[in-house]
């Protein structure tokens, strides 16, 4: 039975001891996708890469791949590999002898493993440094050596780790953009984990949001950015203003892509606002908004409804500038505009009265579970 | 290792003058004296003969010689046998309880290992411990006593050096990244490949000082096989000793013997310098090493399935320092 999904997680528990790690995790990763699991510190993503590697076993439920389940095939069995985090490269061997030793283990004859090792290291672009060994290298240098290291078996998966948890800022962007090309040219599924949701939205076809041992939403990055799931998507993926509201009635839709248009109180006025999901009137709800889609203006009666406040302060970030506003129900947000010097508008001082909007549609509205 | 620091450099010559006046210097004389003729009681004649080395190829002494050789090798490698999987279970235990095991090590030296060793006669003798137990399993129907025997002496020392041997082993272990372990496997060895391929080389200093730390004692240590063999055949230390305290001392035997056992621990250093360059984290450790040299000469081979990697990575000819990340 041929499948699209060359990893699949069927209802995976996993326990240490008493503490939950993941609970009845539903997953599959399709032929050649590049797929992040992202969540901060604990969430579960890294015990799914090791139920994947084979390094830990369910506790519950199976994992599959390539059609097979796997739960008792052990990680030297299995047709996957992995970079780790911080590398794990064979200190005591050169460049050359780590590549090669996946290779050798597979018996594979001498003239194919030099010639298969030189391709790699071409690809990552060191093969002239064959010869030295991992201590002698920069640190981006022995991420490649990582990452050759893995691929050069021809894995139906690769697994990574956090691979640039230890690389600078600079190292870690070019890094993300090799990665992600050596991706599209190999064809390999990749399975990648990181808590940086920069990073995952900047490498990911597709991103599994996980938080606390269960996964909260899967998507493409727009999706996720675009269409958090619920809350705790929402505030891990990027910064989000989030203000109360209360549905007041159920109106027909005037927007073509929203099925439902509502009329909310938010903030003491009252808006309209469209949403697929389906409240009732009466719902709590938090309506959610992107600093960038926010509009700072002067304020001006005639342009109700706005959220009326006063400027905080401005941070000039190059291209753009940030802007708190403190709302006069005593709510703060923050608004972020495209920099334009000839932009007489964007030049606020602290204690200006402004009148905050957004363009119609482009809100998030969530039912609130707290109220 | 250039060091500027005036204090540092200071101990560094203290100590140096100290093995230079009470160890290079005192081995200079015997290693003079063994090339000197015996003289009674004025102990040495100065006049040069290689007679004293010829005098040591007599059968006696070769006896000698392969017996202690032996027997040291023999409780090396039982000593290593028994000591690299307790190191490595010790390396391994939870933080929690690793000084408790520890301890327990090195508490038996507390006590002085002759008195040690004469405790192993209670479990050795006839009627001793291990005869009870043996009795008690109904492996032996009477008494056994394992006094007086190789078996006796092989126990004796491997039961005094153990210590020396899984000491540095467990120290090599415990620096063993266990991720690596994970890498291997991920990379498809199985245990026992992992063993060989990658914690064997990496624990290869550990062992190889425990050995030198095991053999050389176990080649002098005279009185085990005084007391648990009976003093039944004469090892190295016994005849050194006796070749400087006899009624009519022969020094220049003696020092001929010690130069020969100097000889032997050179060639053990040797060894132990072949194993930091196994484990060696750099390339470059031993200029005339061929593998090494070798990789680097593996012809490039400009193929297309490179040309996509190139572009992305633009070779770059400077090594070090060319990545801002180096953590080296």
């Amino acid at each position: 039975m041929e499948s699209e999904y060359i990893i699949e997680l069927k209802g995976i528990s996993k326990y240490f001891g008493n503490t939950c790690a993941l609970e009845k995790i539903d997953l599959s990763i399709r032929n050649g996708e590049f797929i992040t699991l992202l969540g901060p510190s604990g969430c579960g993503k890294t015990t799914i890469l090791r139920l994947i590697s084979g390094f830990e076993q369910p506790s519950g439920g199976s994992v599959h791949i390539g059609g097979d389940v796997v739960n008792n095939v052990p990680p030297e069995k299995r047709h996957v590999n992995t970079v780790f985090q911080n590398y794990a490269l064979f200190p005591h061997m050169n460049v050359f002898d780590n590549v090669a030793f996946g290779l050798k283990m597979q018996k594979v004859p001498k003239p194919e493993i030099r010639e298969k090792v030189m391709q790699a290291l071409a690809m990552v672009g060191l093969q002239d440094l064959a010869g030295r060994k991992p201590g002698e290298l920069s640190g981006g240098q022995q991420q490649r050596v990582a990452i050759a290291r893995a691929v050069v078996n021809n894995p139906l998966v690769l697994l990574l780790d956090e691979p640039f948890s230890a690389l600078d800022f600079k190292l870690r962007k070019r890094m993300q953009l090799e990665i992600k090309h050596l991706q599209r040219k190999l064809g390999i599924t990749f399975v990648f984990v990181t808590h940086d949701q920069e990073e995952a939205l900047a490498m990911s076809d597709r991103v599994v949001v996980m938080n606390q041992g269960s996964i909260e939403q899967i998507g493409s990055p727009v999706e996720i950015y675009e269409e958090p799931a619920n809350m705790f998507v929402a505030q891990f993926v990027g910064d989000i203003n989030v203000l109360k509201g209360e549905i007041l009635e159920v109106t027909p839709s005037d927007l073509p892509d929203s099925n439902h248009a509502y009329l909310a109180r938010i903030e003491g006025q009252v808006f309209s606002v469209h949403s697929d999901r389906k409240f009732n009137t009466g719902d709590k709800v938090n309506i959610l908004l992107r600093p960038e889609d926010l509009k700072v203006e002067e304020e001006h009666l005639e342009q109700a409804p706005f959220l009326a406040g006063e400027i905080i302060e401005t941070v000039y970030k190059g291209a753009t500038v940030d802007i708190s506003i403190r709302l006069d129900t005593g709510l703060e947000l923050t608004a972020a505009e495209f920099f334009n010097e000839d932009d007489e508008d964007i030049d606020y001082t602290p204690g200006e009265r402004v009148a905050v909007t957004w363009i119609n549609g482009w809100e998030v509205v969530l039912l609130d579970e707290d109220a | 290792m250039k060091t500027r620091n005036p204090l540092i450099r200071i101990f560094i010559l203290v100590v140096a003058v100290w093995l230079i006046i009470f160890a290079l210097v005192p081995n200079l004389f015997l290693l003079l004296i063994s090339f000197f003729k015996p003289d009674g009681h004025a102990y040495v004649a100065v006049d040069f003969t290689l007679a004293n080395y010829q005098r040591l190829l007599t059968p006696s002494f070769i006896t000698i010689f392969t017996d202690s050789l032996r027997l040291a090798l023999a409780s090396t490698l039982i000593c290593l046998l028994i000591g690299y999987p307790f190191a490595y279970i010790l390396a391994r235990a939870p933080l929690r309880i690793r000084p408790w095991l520890l301890l327990l090590i090195v508490i038996p030296f507390w006590t002085s290992s002759l008195i040690r060793t004469y405790a192993l006669i209670n479990i050795l003798q006839n009627n001793g411990i291990l005869s009870k137990l043996l009795e008690l399993l109904h492996i032996t129907s009477e008494p056994v006593s394992f006094m007086y025997s190789e078996f006796a002496v092989l126990a004796g020392l491997s039961y005094t050096m153990l210590p020396f041997m899984i000491l540095p082993i467990y120290a090599s272990v415990e620096k063993l990244d266990a991720r690596l372990i994970d890498a291997a496997n991920d990379l498809g060895a199985g245990n026992l490949r992992t063993f060989w391929h990658i914690i064997l080389p990496l624990t290869a200093p550990g062992i190889m000082s425990g050995c030198i730390l095991v053999f050389l004692p176990a080649l002098t240590l005279f009185y085990v096989p005084d007391i648990l063999g009976g003093g039944k055949g004469q090892l190295l230390g016994n005849y050194i000793q006796m070749q400087f305290t006899k009624p009519i001392p022969d020094w220049p035997l003696g020092a001929a013997t010690s130069t020969i056992l100097t000889l032997v621990l050179l060639l053990m250093v040797l060894g132990y310098k072949w194993t930091l360059k196994i484990s060696s984290q750099r390339a470059d450790f031993d200029a005339e090493d061929e593998e090494y040299a070798g990789a680097s000469n593996i012809p490039l081979q400009p193929r297309g399935a490179c040309g996509l990697g190139t572009r992305i990575v633009p070779r770059r000819r400077r090594v070090s320092g060319a990545d801002a990340g180096g953590d080296e």
